[in-house]
């Protein structure tokens, strides 16, 4: 192993480790830019650079790999002034507007400008002429602010496979954008906001719809309702400088409560009530399959990922069969909202406006879908980022760490551990899991503490599978039957397993995609930036919360046993049908 | 399982493209790395069409399987791509170093002017396009102008409208 100096302090390591992965082992901080962990280390920012002995020319330590003897030093008077000149370099076309940009105090160029101590930017040129593209409903981008870092190029085209982002053109006029710098909605963009999560600049974001919110709250005829993703509760005290993997579910009730929301209610309610809809469709395939040897279409996909959704309807139009028909948690909930709450309160379905806040892009872009009107109205009028949630709170000047931990509103903000683990990848599947298998065999999921353990963590493409014995009369067809399951996250595994399924290499009965790595808790729309780690804190928390109520298996949601009493009928039932399950269709792409 | 909207896209494309290209494209795709082929694919589209159309771009990125934004970023990153049809005549100006200094940037201050066009379009009436070269290697000719096979040499701003007038330069018909 190559045994190198760093700063003085010598470190072995193995072969082909970057220099700066080197010195983070000895403590030593190299100031990046383009640079994502495991992701994207191509030297276009050149802030990393450092001096190695003998070497004519800096390196760029990102990705100059490490050789035995090297002899580096980061902070010479040559890497400082080397370092300030690039980042001028960068402030001086960089069209920012820091004062009213969207990423104040968030930005990593500005950080950058702040730790290398810079004071004023010697070089004046031509600013990058401001690019606004407002064409989606969730991604904005403005190519004025765009430094061509091309992190967001790496995650749409390895992380996601959609390749919509890619440099256009060439030196200063370099535009990072769709084929010949076009909008957006030009091509196949599946709105999943990856690229805002990564950039470090404010040159893509969400759409903001706050604004729209504000006006409704200010609205004394319209009663507005709000609902809540199951992965913001993890991650909405990082706003607000907590600890990533903080769980805030009772302060951002309370937060929700004070802006001025006439009831608050939980997205996990309807995630609840997807498993009792997508299990029983599951069971129904699987009938079909089984008992009654027809040609069904397995394995069933879940449908909870709007990302995942287009994708599918942009790449894989003929596997469109293998979706689940229910609606996502977000329109359930808002198809809901404006008939059966509706109705216990007296109200009428135009009076009431349904926000949701979303860990996502896609969320807007499905809210805007034209079908999604099954109340008679817009189902869910506004969705929001966490981000922009965390942002309405400060403008209210809430103390958001002060605030008391407050509880869901009753009829729809009751939910069981099961709802909670939605936030995770392999937590749709676990949670189906819990449910289906309790309905055949009468009996609980037999893996430890109600977990599968195959299906947890940050890996990209998980399996697991488990033998049915025991079972109810009802379902005795189902007895010896192994069930097999599969959850991938990120739309490049989505697409590995995907292709597999298709060429008959793997088979599976259900199988649970989620848009982006790690599940919901990496959404696009969460507190930036989002790293493995913080991921991984996240994940935990979301499994703290599961483990921490009483009530872990959707199918005992009282709530939700109320609502089928009382509204629904039966799962996949008639009333369902019309506000629970949808179609798709193919997209164009080009 | 066949994916109808894709292949309906991809015998577009392929009515698209010249028979050859498609092949091309074929055989790239049996090769181990057929995304690397890219760029030998555009060059020979632009060989038949004389430039790159943003249909035959979408027609490569469907055939060959790469994000529409990739082809076109690759076909503009490299001059020798051009995206507008080019002139019956091509009008190629010596910018190298030679040249430069001996004039050649009034050269084409003027016959920009005179073809109311920039480099790399091509004027009104469909006779001429400009594009610039770098050193032709005939630098003791400088500046040196290439009209198609033809070489002048030691071109003056005042020997333009002559010149062109060789191939049919008609001063309103190449502004209108």
């Amino acid at each position: 192993m190559p045994k190198v100096t760093i700063d003085g302090t010598s470190v072995e390591v193995p072969e082909g480790t970057s220099i700066l992965n080197a010195a983070k082992l000895v403590g030593v901080r190299i100031p990046t830019l383009c640079h994502m962990e495991d992701i994207h280390a191509i030297g276009a920012c050149r802030v990393c650079v450092v001096e190695v002995e003998g070497a004519k020319t800096l390196a760029a330590s990102c990705v100059m790999p490490v050789f035995d003897g090297m002899k580096i030093s980061t902070h010479t008077k040559r890497v400082r002034e080397a370092r300030r000149t690039v980042v001028e370099l960068l402030l001086s076309e960089h069209n920012g507007d820091c004062q009213v940009c969207d990423r104040n105090n968030d930005c990593e160029l500005q950080a950058l400008a702040h730790e290398l101590d810079i004071k004023s930017i010697r070089f004046e040129g031509v600013k990058t002429a401001a690019g606004l593209d407002t064409s989606t409903p969730g991604v904005v981008r403005d190519n004025g602010k765009c430094i061509k870092c091309r992190r967001c190029v790496a995650v749409c085209g390895q992380i996601q496979s959609v390749g919509a982002l890619f440099p256009q053109f060439r030196g200063f006029k370099t535009v990072i954008g769709p084929a010949f710098g076009a909008d957006l909605e030009t091509v196949a963009c599946v709105q999943c906001g990856q690229c805002a999560a990564v950039c470090p600049v404010g040159a893509i974001s969400e759409k903001s719809h706050i604004s729209e919110v504000w006006k409704a709250l200010d609205d004394k005829s319209k009663t507005v309702v709000v609902q809540v993703a199951p992965a913001v509760r993890a991650s909405l005290g990082e706003c607000f400088g907590m600890e990533p993997g903080t769980l805030v579910t009772g302060k951002m009730v309370a937060a929700l409560r004070r802006l001025g929301f006439s009831a608050v209610f939980d997205t996990n309610f309807t995630a609840d009530l997807t498993i009792i809809e997508e299990g029983h469709e599951l069971l129904h395939r699987l009938t079909l399959a089984v008992k009654d040897k027809k040609p069904v279409a397995l394995p069933q996909f879940t449908s909870c990922s709007p990302g995942w959704i287009r994708y599918m309807e942009y790449f894989y139009p003929e596997m469109l069969p293998y979706l689940s028909s229910c609606k996502s948690p977000q329109q359930m909930f808002g198809a809901l909202a404006k008939t059966y709450w509706a109705g216990k309160v007296g109200k009428k379905a135009e009076d009431i406006v349904v926000v949701s806040v979303m860990p996502c892009h896609a969320k807007k872009s499905e809210s805007e879908r034209p079908e999604m009107n099954d109340s008679g109205v817009r189902d869910v009028d506004v969705a929001l980022t966490t981000r922009e949630l965390g942002r309405m709170i400060k403008e209210a000047g809430i103390d958001f760490t002060m605030l008391p931990e407050e509880g869901m509103d009753s009829l729809m903000g009751a939910s069981t551990g099961a709802a909670d683990i939605f936030a995770n990848s392999g937590g749709v599947m676990e949670a189906a899991l819990r449910t289906v298998w309790e309905v055949v065999t009468g009996r609980e999921l037999p893996f430890l503490n109600l977990h599968v353990p195959p299906l947890m963590g940050l890996s990209g493409i998980k399996q697991a599978e488990a033998t049915l014995t025991g079972t109810l009369p009802a379902w005795s067809f189902l007895e010896g039957v192994t069930v097999k399951v599969a959850v991938a996250s990120s739309l490049s595994n989505a697409k590995v397993l995907v292709d597999k399924i298709k060429t008959g290499e793997v088979s599976y009965h259900f199988v649970e995609i989620m848009t982006c790595p790690g599940g919901c808790i990496g959404g696009g729309g969460q507190p930036r930036k989002t790293t493995n780690e913080i991921r991984q804190k996240r994940i935990n928390a979301i499994y703290r919360e599961d483990e921490g109520k009483k009530l872990r298996k959707s199918h005992e949601n009282p709530e939700v046993l109320k609502i089928y009493a009382e509204f629904l009928g039966e799962p996949l039932g008639k009333v369902s049908h019309h506000l629970l399950h949808t179609e798709y269709g193919a997209r164009q792409r080009v | 399982m066949k994916n109808e909207l894709l292949q309906k896209e991809i015998d577009k494309a392929m009515a698209l493209l010249p028979e050859p290209v498609v092949r091309y494209i074929q055989d790239c795709a049996k090769k181990k790395n057929p995304n690397s082929h890219l760029i030998s694919v555009l060059h020979k589209v632009q060989e038949h069409f004389g430039f790159l159309a943003r249909e035959h771009m979408d027609a490569v990125s469907v055939l060959m399987q790469i994000p529409a934004a990739k082809v076109t970023g690759v076909a503009s990153f490299y001059h020798f791509f051009n995206f507008t049809p080019r002139g019956k005549h091509r009008v190629s100006l010596c910018m190298g170093t030679a040249c430069f200094v001996k004039g050649a940037g009034k050269v084409l201050d003027k016959l920009q002017d005179l073809l109311g066009i920039k480099v790399g379009e091509t004027s009104a009436d469909g006779l001429f396009s400009i594009d610039v070269a770098r050193c032709v290697g005939a630098c003791a000719l400088a500046p040196v102008m290439i009209v198609d096979e033809k070489v002048y040499a030691g071109v003056k701003p005042d020997q333009l409208v002559k010149i062109l007038g060789e191939y049919g330069f008609n001063p309103k018909k190449a502004k209108k």
